[in-house]
């Protein structure tokens, strides 16, 4: 079996059919929204920071798309729990694919890191030190 | 193989020319079923490429000496064959070769349109365009100060031709239709909207890129005043498209890219055009793709266009008849049963176009998934991807059923 199968484990698979962290947050210290034109699968990542602003406390998501985006959004969620921006920021496509365990086929890796693009956009965003309404996965 | 397409075509043998079709992927046969992407080369085309480059490769129109005379006569003569080959009685003149089906929509957006269009005009598109004819007028038009219409589709995914002609009106410049929708399927009645163009005395383009590989195709029964099409949809190389214009517009033009080739005299003050086609072809042309289109279009011939339809939409039908048979995949176009170009596009309810895509992948089964260059159309339809598989001369009902099968792995994986 190639890429594909190896892609859909069971973990994948989970996070997909029963997506943690689901569902807009009211108190978040900021929101960002990114897509992935190619295939129009669309997730906002909601983050809140503790009082510090350094450590985030909480993250969730919203939208919706391939299985590959909305499971990397669903782990992502639970993996930013607890770490600061700044380790948000240092963050690349490698961890986000080490988050996943699984191959990664070259034409899907955009919708994998869509998550962790909306983030750390969105963590600039908030810092001022970027202006974009929406990220878009295109490199 | 089954007996069904042997009554058409005989598939098992056609197979022969396309040596790609027998490679592997993970122990399974590669499914070929993204045609309308591209088609797949057969080895008389291919031969045809190394051939020129082998024995007659030299620039055009440029050398006194042999190997320069026997490129140029090939290469105009491809003009030629591809001027029969869709109806074209006024031959080379009226035949441009091109990079692809959108450089040729460009090219007359840009030399006709730029010149020809100012605000007051309208440019008539469909919803179901190409982004190639789609995004082309529609930013022409705006440079222009022109304004778009659009043809809306019915829910069966027609045109709604009631609403053609309230949209086609005196203030309609130019209507670019697709004749095959390469999402929906659905052959359009582009000689009616001909027609419909033709009394309020403006032109119209037609998108054949999904048409002239499939069906017989004639311009001039048509009455387009533009076609276009690709050479690496119809069996043909990648990197060369057809522009087919009524002389008379062509000769009105202005060129659409300027250098050499395309002039007759030049002064440091000013330039003349050479003649038709060559005042658009600047530059050194697309000259073994041109030789080898030509032998793609002897290749499709010796098959016949008529064949080839009845076999494609036979293969179209038979996907249509057994994703009939799931509740949970949707189809797009036509009805099962009636007209439609070779391909079917589809959602499986709970899998994603894209991880349907991936997991077929698994199958050694290729189709595409995604927009498919057709953004608004999809948007018409309320779903932002969709899955594609479309046929060509060598598919057979055995692949289909394949695809169908890996299909329901894909369910049960998500289920
Ligand atoms: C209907 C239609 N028009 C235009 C095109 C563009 O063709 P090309 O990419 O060869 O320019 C395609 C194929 O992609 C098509 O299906």
């Amino acid at each position: 079996m190639g890429m594909g199968s190896d892609m859909y484990r069971q973990q994948i698979l989970d996070h997909y059919k029963n997506p943690r962290n689901y569902g807009e947050l009211e108190d978040a210290t900021f929101s960002h929204v990114g897509e992935n034109p190619m295939c129009g699968d669309e997730i906002e990542m909601h983050v809140k920071l503790d009082d510090d602003e350094e450590e985030i406390e909480f993250v969730s998501f919203t939208g919706d798309g391939c299985a590959i985006s909305q499971a990397s959004a669903s782990m992502l969620s639970e993996k930013l729990q607890g770490t600061t921006l700044d380790e948000l920021e240092a963050m690349d496509r490698d961890d986000v694919i080490d988050m996943l365990g699984v191959d990664i086929s070259p034409m899907r890796v955009k919708c994998a890191v869509l998550a962790e693009k909306v983030a750390q956009d969105g963590a600039d965003i908030y810092k001022g030190e970027l202006d974009v309404e929406k990220t878009k996965t295109e490199e | 193989m089954g007996t069904h397409e042997s009554e058409l075509l005989d598939v098992e043998t056609l197979r022969e020319d396309f040596p790609i079709l027998q490679r592997e992927f993970n122990g399974e046969q590669v499914v070929y079923l993204d045609n309308a992407a591209t088609t797949q080369t057969p080895d008389p085309v291919v031969d045809t490429i190394a051939d020129y480059y082998r024995n007659t490769n030299a620039n055009v129109h440029r050398g006194i000496h042999q190997l320069s005379q026997e490129a140029s006569i090939a290469y105009e003569e491809a003009h030629d064959r591809l001027a029969e080959f869709v109806g074209a009685s006024g031959g080379r003149e009226e035949i441009v070769f091109t990079k692809n089906t959108t450089e040729s929509e460009n090219l007359v957006a840009y030399a006709w349109g730029l010149a020809e269009l100012g605000p007051g005009d309208e440019v008539v598109l469909t919803e179901m365009e190409h982004h190639a004819s789609l995004v082309t007028w529609q930013q022409i038009a705006k440079k222009a100060g022109a304004d778009v219409r659009y043809i809306p589709v019915t829910e069966d995914g027609r045109l709604d031709m009631h609403e053609a002609r309230d949209v086609i009106g005196p203030d309609t410049a130019m209507v670019s239709v697709v004749h095959v929708s390469n999402t929906l399927g659905t052959v359009n009645p582009v000689a009616e909207l001909a027609d419909l163009a033709h009394d309020e005395d403006a032109l119209i383009f037609v998108d054949g890129a999904q048409a002239v590989p499939n069906r017989p195709v004639d311009v001039e029964a048509i009455d387009a005043d533009f076609y276009a099409f690709s050479g690496h949809k119809m069996a043909g190389p990648t990197g060369i498209g057809v522009l087919y214009g009524k002389q008379h517009l062509l000769e009105e033009m202005d060129p659409f890219l300027y250098g050499g080739e395309m002039i007759r005299k030049v002064t440091q003050e000013d330039a003349q055009w050479n003649d038709l086609p060559w005042k658009f072809e600047a530059g050194t042309p697309v000259i073994a793709q041109g030789i080898a289109l030509a032998a793609a279009a002897d290749y499709l011939d010796d098959i016949g266009l008529e064949n080839v339809q009845r076999h494609e939409e036979a293969l179209a039908n038979y996907a249509m008849e057994r994703f009939a048979e799931f509740d949970d995949i949707e189809t797009y176009g036509p009805p099962a049963g009636e007209e439609r170009g070779g391909l079917v596009a589809f959602n499986v309810e709970s899998v994603h176009a894209h991880d349907l895509s991936s997991i077929l992948n698994d199958h050694a089964v290729a189709i595409r998934a995604g927009d498919h260059c057709t953004q608004p159309l999809h948007d018409v339809l309320g779903i932002t991807a969709s899955a594609r598989a479309s046929f060509y001369v060598y598919n057979t009902r055995a692949e289909i059923d394949k695809l169908v099968a890996a299909i329901d792995d894909a369910r049960q994986l998500f289920a």
